[in-house]
């Protein structure tokens, strides 16, 4: 229902206007200050924005300009959001941690002249490199604390905007004129400039515009069906789309109320108390989250233990089934409803899963165990795929057809084609206008006919139909024989076992795929106690013959599993050794983020590499490590290589058949 | 914030002065015939070797300890020894140097506790759950979320403090004395086992205890950083006795502070 109403409304301040009227009593936002929950209904929130958008127009912004919006998720900025659309002005979000440099990049290319920020961090880091600012004239903030003896001539609290705004609302000429201002918005203006974080090179702004980005939206509501009853806690980046997309478009599209957490440490437990229907977590977040929780089953008392373990136990055999709707003998369904009681009901009560109708997740590949581990306690967790230019969805696991490695089937509405080099291309109803005075890039990154370049390399599995990722398209390379390598989707895989901590794959340009491996100290040292293998240094575990004997069994499953898909079948691992020391950044092997460099590697563990290729069984290596207090020392090491089977191509097996 | 005060002493007046105050153990001389002043809005350091009499000094100023000579002027009035709950309602509060929290309660209750002094319904009404008694409380509960957000430990609110790190607890000791809204508030050894961003953490808070409510600060320390960029004013104290008294470059500069802290060769 509120998904048609919006389909007349083609500016976000519109709906604003639309939900005021038919949902006026409804929480529209909630916020934990002075630790307890604050809400603030869909009228009030219309009434809070018309003021504040007057008392911006006093303040002198005009249509068509920018206004850039610093700070983390709190009501006042989501509301400068509203406001700043009300004028027809365009919001421009920054991420609150910016540094000073990113923040003067991006205020100085959106060309703002108007900035509203959290608090005093913000302004004290605008402040610091005003001088590359020239056109910025105002600054408003909503937390107080700190500012109370600074200049404030160019300088206002968010309150006293909002509070002269409501003054001058009073006079009916004054309301009828913020009346037609919104009117003249169209949907066809831009609505928003979120620039995206530049890995490569310099952040480009995206731009959207009100009508495709509610389009979008309301796709996405009536996929998921979302109503005004839902509930969702904003807490990722407010300058992040998926946090533009999820919640404030979503929110506005179907009324649902959007809490923010008190601050990011104490989101964890605000999310207990607030109970969402709708959660979106990356999966590094989900990771952590098990990790916790298995180490608090560990220290708990035998009873518990051996109770969670059985029940855990029936989750993975009924759980997913049961979440598909589908057959389950009736034993089973009632040793899942004790579980439920038990076990998978009070922990997703402590994780605030217990109202939980839908999650997703996105942005990186996830481990199936962890995948299926919250889909089998009843978590309706699914993946989905998108980008910054597509206003986020491209893809989405539909309920019922869950898979642990694929992101879903192409969104209603969504074109997706892949081009023969693999890479994904799109349109879709929420797609972007362009980069932001950036013309050639807009050029580059689309096709003649219209279609956008991801930048990602997929390919559609022909089982279910679903589009798999496999890596950044640059990064993908081809074997000699000119099967498709992609080596983060192999590295991928096998860090997926807890023993294998980390892999770099090699093979473009090769006759065949060897890997290099780390493998974990804690998981494999644990192994070993439990397999009376004895060892007395890290070096001496990674080279211990048994231990290779475990990884080969682990590499061997990857290899049947990379069988399986056609596309990946000549990929498959031919040699691999495992490494004497951990790779580290501290040596420069990994950037600071945990991500292999492998060129870097290539050259520093050339020996390796060239005897991987070469037949050798085993490898002298030599290497410089730096220590912690940044002296240097040199590690030898013989190291041995293994040859691996390949799996016969998933093709090839059914002929036979 | 504040209810105005019997006595109210302008800022830079005299609010707490100590004359000529001596307290022994038996044989052994803690202070010895000491005195100095505290004025309104200042931070005071007290500072000196270990063993000089400075968490003794500031025992007396609270009440635990009464000087067998001299005499304390707290907010125009005299008296040859002070009593805690004198202290405590003239507007004294402190922190420890161990931490002296109730380790069971959460953060939370702790603060809360430092606001008894405050709550005028009888305990049997707030054991009743009388509807003035729980009005009260409501306020009083504002008053010490105000005091959460100001030193940032919401997340925490509801831990026993029992469980929190050193540094963390110290901070929830500080927000307790901050709730008894006190016109003095008397620091021991405040940055007591904190690295270098916990200290910076610390002496913002205090900076801005000062600053933003206007509290009297008398803090010992021993990080001479500290000190220096803190304190508006110092005294120095060695086994008991005053050996130095002003500004921390003076005391920085003068020969005795520096023989007391370096030694002198014999």
């Amino acid at each position: 229902m509120a998904a048609n109403a919006a389909a007349t409304a083609d500016t976000f301040p519109k709906l604003l206007i639309r939900n005021a009227q038919l949902f006026g009593s409804r929480p529209a936002m909630r916020h934990k200050d002075l630790g307890i929950w604050q809400t603030w209904t869909w009228a009030e929130v219309n009434d809070l924005v018309r003021a504040y958008a007057v008392g911006l127009h006093k303040l002198g912004v005009k249509r068509g300009e920018t206004v850039a919006i610093v700070g983390a998720n709190r009501p006042r900025l989501y509301w400068s959001v509203m406001a700043v659309q009300m004028l027809g002005a365009v919001p421009v979000p920054v991420y609150a941690d910016a540094v000073a440099d990113e923040l003067a990049f991006v205020l100085s290319h959106a060309e703002v002249r108007f900035a509203a920020v959290e608090d005093q961090e913000q302004v004290d880091k605008i402040q610091s490199v005003k001088d590359r600012l020239p056109k910025l004239q105002e600054m408003f903030y909503d937390e107080r604390r700190g500012l109370r003896d600074y200049d404030h001539s160019h300088l206002h609290p968010m309150e006293d905007i909002i509070a002269a705004g409501r003054e001058a609302l009073a006079d009916p000429k004054v309301s009828a004129w913020l009346d037609a201002e919104i009117a003249a918005g169209k949907g066809s203006d831009p609505s928003i400039i979120l620039y995206t974080s530049g890995t490569t090179g310099a952040s480009k702004g995206v731009v959207l515009t009100g009508e495709r980005s509610i389009k979008a939206a309301s796709d996405t509501v009536a996929f998921d069906h979302l109503t005004e009853k839902d509930v969702a806690l904003a807490y990722l980046p407010l300058a992040w789309v998926g946090d533009h997309y999820l919640n404030y478009a979503q929110g506005l599209v179907s009324g649902f109320c959007t809490a923010c957490p008190e601050n990011s440490d104490t989101a964890m437990a605000d999310l207990r108390e607030i109970g969402p229907t709708f959660y979106f977590a990356p999966p590094r977040t989900l990771e952590l989250l098990l990790t916790r929780v298995m180490i608090r089953m560990e220290d708990a008392g035998y009873l518990k233990r051996k109770m969670f373990h059985y029940f855990i136990a029936i989750a993975r055999k009924y759980g997913e089934r049961i979440l598909n709707r589908q057959p389950v003998p009736l034993l089973g369904r009632l040793q899942y409803w004790l579980g439920e009681l038990l076990v998978y009901g009070p922990l997703k009560n402590v994780l605030g899963f217990s109202k939980v109708r839908v999650a997703y997740t996105a942005g990186e590949a996830v481990g199936p165990e962890l995948f299926n581990f919250y889909r089998s306690i009843g978590l309706n967790l699914k993946q989905l795929y998108g980008q910054t230019e597509a206003f986020l969805y491209l893809t989405a696991q539909p309920d019922g057809e869950i898979y642990s490695d694929t992101v879903g089937r192409t969104f209603p509405n969504v074109d997706l084609r892949i081009t023969p080099d693999g890479e994904v291309l799109f349109k879709s109803p929420g797609m972007f206008a362009g980069y932001f005075k950036d013309e050639a890039k807009t050029a580059e990154v689309m096709t003649e006919d219209g279609y956008v370049k991801t930048g990602d390399a997929g390919f559609f599995d022909e089982k279910t139909g679903h589009l798999k990722i496999i890596d950044r398209a640059k990064d993908v390379g081809k074997l000699n024989d000119g099967t498709l390598f992609p080596p983060k989707y192999i590295e991928n895989k096998l860090k997926f076992y807890p023993n294998i901590r980390e892999a770099v794959a090699y093979g473009d340009k090769r006759d065949f795929v060897a890997v290099m491996l780390n493998i974990d100290l804690t998981a494999v040292g644990s192994w070993a106690e439990r397999n009376n293998v004895v060892y007395s240094s890290y070096q001496e575990l990674a080279g211990h013959p048994l231990v290779y004997d475990m990884i080969e069994r682990h590499v061997a499953e990857v290899n049947r599993s990379l069988a399986a898909d056609k596309v990946m079948a000549g990929a498959q691992i031919k040699r691999f050794l495992i490494l004497h020391k951990e790779l580290d950044a501290d040596d420069g092997e990994l950037t600071r983020t945990q991500k292999v460099r492998r060129g870097f590697i290539a050259d520093r563990y050339g020996p390796l590499i060239k005897a991987l290729y070469d037949g050798s069984t085993e490898a002298d290596i030599a290497t410089e490590v730096t220590f912690e207090d940044g002296r240097k020392g040199m590690i030898k090491a013989r190291v041995k290589i293994r040859d691996m089977q390949t799996a016969p191509a998933a093709g090839i097996m059914g002929k036979a058949a | 914030m504040r209810a105005p005060s019997g006595s109210d002493v302008a800022v830079g007046e005299v609010l707490l002065s100590v004359e000529n105050v001596s307290l022994s153990f038996g044989g052994v001389k803690a202070v010895s015939d000491v005195s100095f002043n505290i004025n309104k809005g200042e931070i005071r350091a007290i500072i000196g070797p270990n063993g000089a009499g400075k968490t003794s000094m500031l025992n007396i100023i609270n009440g635990f300890y009464h000087p067998q000579q001299g005499r304390i002027t707290f907010k125009g009035k005299t008296r040859s020894e002070m009593k805690p709950h004198e202290a405590a309602y003239g507007g004294i509060a402190r922190t420890f140097q161990n931490v002296a929290l109730f380790r069971g309660m959460t953060a939370l209750d702790n603060i809360m506790a430092g606001r008894s002094l405050k709550m005028k319904s009888a305990f049997i009404w707030q054991l009743l759950r009388h509807g003035p008694a729980m009005r009260e409380e409501v306020e009083h509960r504002q008053r010490v979320e105000e005091i959460i957000d100001f030193l940032k430990i919401q997340e925490i609110r509801r831990t026993p403090v029992g469980r929190l790190p050193y540094g963390l607890q110290k901070r929830v000791e500080l927000g307790r004395a901050l709730a008894m809204e006190p016109d003095l508030l008397l620091l021991d050894e405040p940055m007591a086992g904190m690295n270098i961003e916990e200290k910076e953490d610390m002496s913002r808070f205090i900076l801005d205890v000062n600053e933003h409510y206007g509290t009297t600060i008398a803090l010992i320390e021993h990080d001479m950083g500290v000190v220096m960029d803190l304190s508006d004013r110092v005294v120095v104290l060695d086994h008991g006795v005053k050996i130095a008294d002003g500004t921390p470059d003076e005391v920085k500069a003068n020969q005795a502070v520096i023989d007391a802290y370096l030694g002198v060769a014999h």
